[in-house]
């Protein structure tokens, strides 16, 4: 019964949120600082527009906001998984520091691979994840006690000083090298969707494509994971296994999302609260809410980002930590 | 409390042995830079009113650069002790609390709005910017009964640091000052004028004689709250002081060097393990090895990336991690 009433539950808030989403996807490619107004959106969709409003529309406008989406959505279920297996509240990916890993891998890409364009945008999302997986696994490690297990709480703690750290180690990568190319990474690290060109949407879809359903197969494991460790266990589930292949999908999620939309952070801690606040905590139902929701949240953030600070347009990041810090706190406040 | 070896050496002995390093160290790093320069130089611009091109330089570039170390290396360290003190908690630090990130903002701000800004406009406006920060963060971090946790505190802290520090950027990008600013906050200790520093010493000095005033109730105040009022100590009025020093200390130590973290973290508890766990030792003991320590980070920034530089922070962010890690780790059990 009550299942029922939360499965039509969740079916009407996807739907709500796929009505929203295409109507803020609809005033995103409407809206810039290029003359393409909503009259001329239809026509020039259908391949009926001049050549300067097809190439605003789909050389430019499309593919951001097709980026946006994706590394939205990256984002949103790389921190469901994190906060299911973490068994915390406050886990995102940004917040812990996996970002910042990601970022290292892709300053030293960036900076010491030479590579033609087409390569190396191909290449980015694994510099990215060769980063954060190393990152995670000493994260991992820190916060893993012999017989007493994974330390949910320390994992943050010492989240939060690896990516101080990590920014360290930034600033130490930089100090080196020619200042032209620090300020892409600057501008990189604070969230901004600069891969915005067809080849990075070709670059990010195939993480998507793999491990949104590999994520989405294992709500059941998921949903056992969140319960008490001798409960999983008695459940009959190999603990330790589990964990790292899913943590390992969260870190793959955030290091491709990361590597063309740049640091996000906050958004893999929003999507999925809200999301079960919404439809509750079991994985079937919440997950693939908090995955509309963090794609929508990102577009607006962008949106919001290109429309109120014209012309200059702020890193979409920026305005997500507007917006998702005073969240965390209210988080702080209520759960710990 | 089981007494080290180290704790066993007179305390005297031990502040003699750390102001001698302070020295030394001082020494090397006005020695040691991109430009050949011998002991007999650095004499010259010590003691003589010899001058020629090298002494110049030393005179107006490295022995200001390394005295601003040691002046911000004490003020953290004093600062972090305070802080660690005060809260109970292992893990505070005026950078991982986001008095910086509250500094950096309050700085952007007032490049927008007065351009022309002098030195000493921007020490106050630091100072306002980090007392912003930490009421928010001590304001949010006992907000809920039981008070501090060494958890919720460091949380509260990274969340604020992000939404500050997200304005300060959303500010720089906006108005076209990013250069300005993070010349301010990532520039470090590159480029430090003696005018500046005269500005900024007094308030330090100030802030330090008055921590060292407080260092008893400081102590009582770490052991137990009820016990320190007990023994006649006005906890609330200490506290407001011992916060109001912390962000002097911390809001000139951003005017003059920018963003530090994990200084006031690591320094403290390296003098513990050493003097015991007493603040009237603790803060003396941290004004000389939190300014060794920074002069040290500062000499490695030069030399380790020459003819660039890496910033003072980016050091002592990387040394500081393993302190960091140890720390949680032990859970402040040790504390």
């Amino acid at each position: 019964m009550l299942l029922a009433r939360q499965k039509r539950k969740q079916r009407l808030t996807m739907l709500v949120l796929a009505i929203l989403l295409i109507v803020t996807f609809i005033v995103g490619i409407g809206t810039g600082s290029s003359a393409l107004g909503f009259a001329r959106l239809f026509p020039t969709l259908l391949g009926d527009g001049s050549f300067k409003e097809s190439f605003t529309l789909f050389e430019v406008r499309l593919p951001r906001i097709i980026v946006t989406l994706l590394a939205g959505m990256a984002l949103a279920l790389s921190g469901s998984i994190l906060q299911s297996v973490t068994r915390n509240d406050l886990a995102d990916p940004g917040i812990i520091g996996i970002h910042s890993g990601a970022g290292i891998g892709v300053a030293l890409f960036y900076l010491y691979v030479p590579a033609q364009l087409l390569s190396l945008t191909f290449l980015l999302p694994l510099a990215a994840f060769g980063g954060a997986v190393i990152t995670a696994i000493i994260i991992y490690i820190f916060s893993y006690e012999r017989g007493v297990g994974l330390q949910p709480i320390r994992l943050v703690l010492i989240g939060v000083g690896f990516s101080m750290a990590l920014s360290g180690i930034m600033i130490f990568i930089f100090s080196a090298v020619d200042p032209f190319k620090v300020e892409f990474i600057t501008k990189w690290m604070s969230g901004n969707i600069w891969g915005a060109d067809w080849p990075y949407i070709w670059a990010l879809l195939p993480w998507l494509l793999i491990l949104i359903p590999f994520t989405l197969y294992k709500s059941n494991r998921l949903n056992i994971l969140t319960m008490s460790e001798p409960t999983a266990i008695g459940l009959g589930i190999s603990l330790n296994r589990e964990r790292i292949t899913l943590m390992l999908t969260a870190v793959a999620l955030a290091a491709s999302a990361v590597s063309v939309a740049g640091s996000v952070a906050f958004i893999g801690l929003m999507a999925p609260h809200i999301a079960k606040a919404i439809v509750g905590p079991r994985h079937q139902l919440f997950m693939p809410v908090s995955l509309l929701l963090g794609g929508l949240l990102l577009v607006i953030a962008d949106l919001l980002s290109r429309l109120l600070f014209q012309p200059t347009s702020l890193p979409a990041g920026i305005m997500v930590a507007l917006i998702g810090a005073p969240y965390f706190v209210y988080l702080l406040m209520k759960k710990i | 409390m089981k007494r080290t070896w180290l704790q066993a050496i007179p305390f005297a002995l031990q502040l003699v042995f750390a102001a001698c390093l302070t020295i030394v160290v001082f020494l090397i790093a006005i020695t040691f830079g991109a430009a050949e320069t011998t002991l007999s130089d650095v004499y010259h611009a010590l003691f003589t009113s010899v001058s020629n091109e090298k002494i110049t330089m030393l005179e107006e570039i490295r022995i200001p650069r390394a005295v601003a170390a040691m002046l911000v290396g004490a003020a953290l360290a004093i600062a972090g002790a305070i802080m660690q003190g005060t809260t109970k908690n292992p893990l505070a630090d005026p950078g991982l609390l986001g008095l910086s990130a509250g500094a950096n903002l309050a700085l952007a701000i007032s490049i927008v709005l007065l351009p022309s800004i002098s030195t000493f406009t921007t020490v106050w406006v630091c100072f306002i910017g980090a007392g912003i920060s930490v009421l928010l963060v001590i304001g949010i971090g006992s907000a809920k009964r039981g008070g501090f946790s060494p958890l919720r505190i460091v949380l509260a802290g990274a969340a604020i640091t992000a939404f500050l520090s997200a304005i300060t950027e959303g500010i720089g990008l906006h108005f076209q000052i990013t250069k300005r600013v993070s010349m301010w906050t990532s520039g470090g200790l590159i480029g430090t004028t003696w005018s500046q520093i005269s500005m900024i010493t007094p308030f330090i000095m100030v802030g330090i004689i008055v921590a060292l005033f407080y260092s008893r109730s400081l102590t009582l105040l770490s052991l137990d709250e009820e016990a320190a009022t007990g023994l006649g100590q006005n906890v609330t009025k200490v506290k407001i002081i011992l916060f109001t020093v912390v962000v002097i200390l911390a809001g000139s130590s951003v005017a003059l060097v920018g963003n530090m973290a994990f200084i006031g973290l690591m320094i403290p508890h390296i003098v513990r393990a050493v003097v015991g766990n007493d603040y009237r030792y603790v803060l003396p003991m941290s004004i000389f090895i939190g300014s060794t320590f920074m002069v040290l980070a500062d000499l490695l920034g030069r030399i380790v990336t020459a003819p660039y530089e890496t910033p003072a922070a980016a050091i002592v962010a990387i040394m500081g991690l393993p302190f960091f890690l140890l720390i949680v780790r032990k859970g402040g059990r040790k504390f």
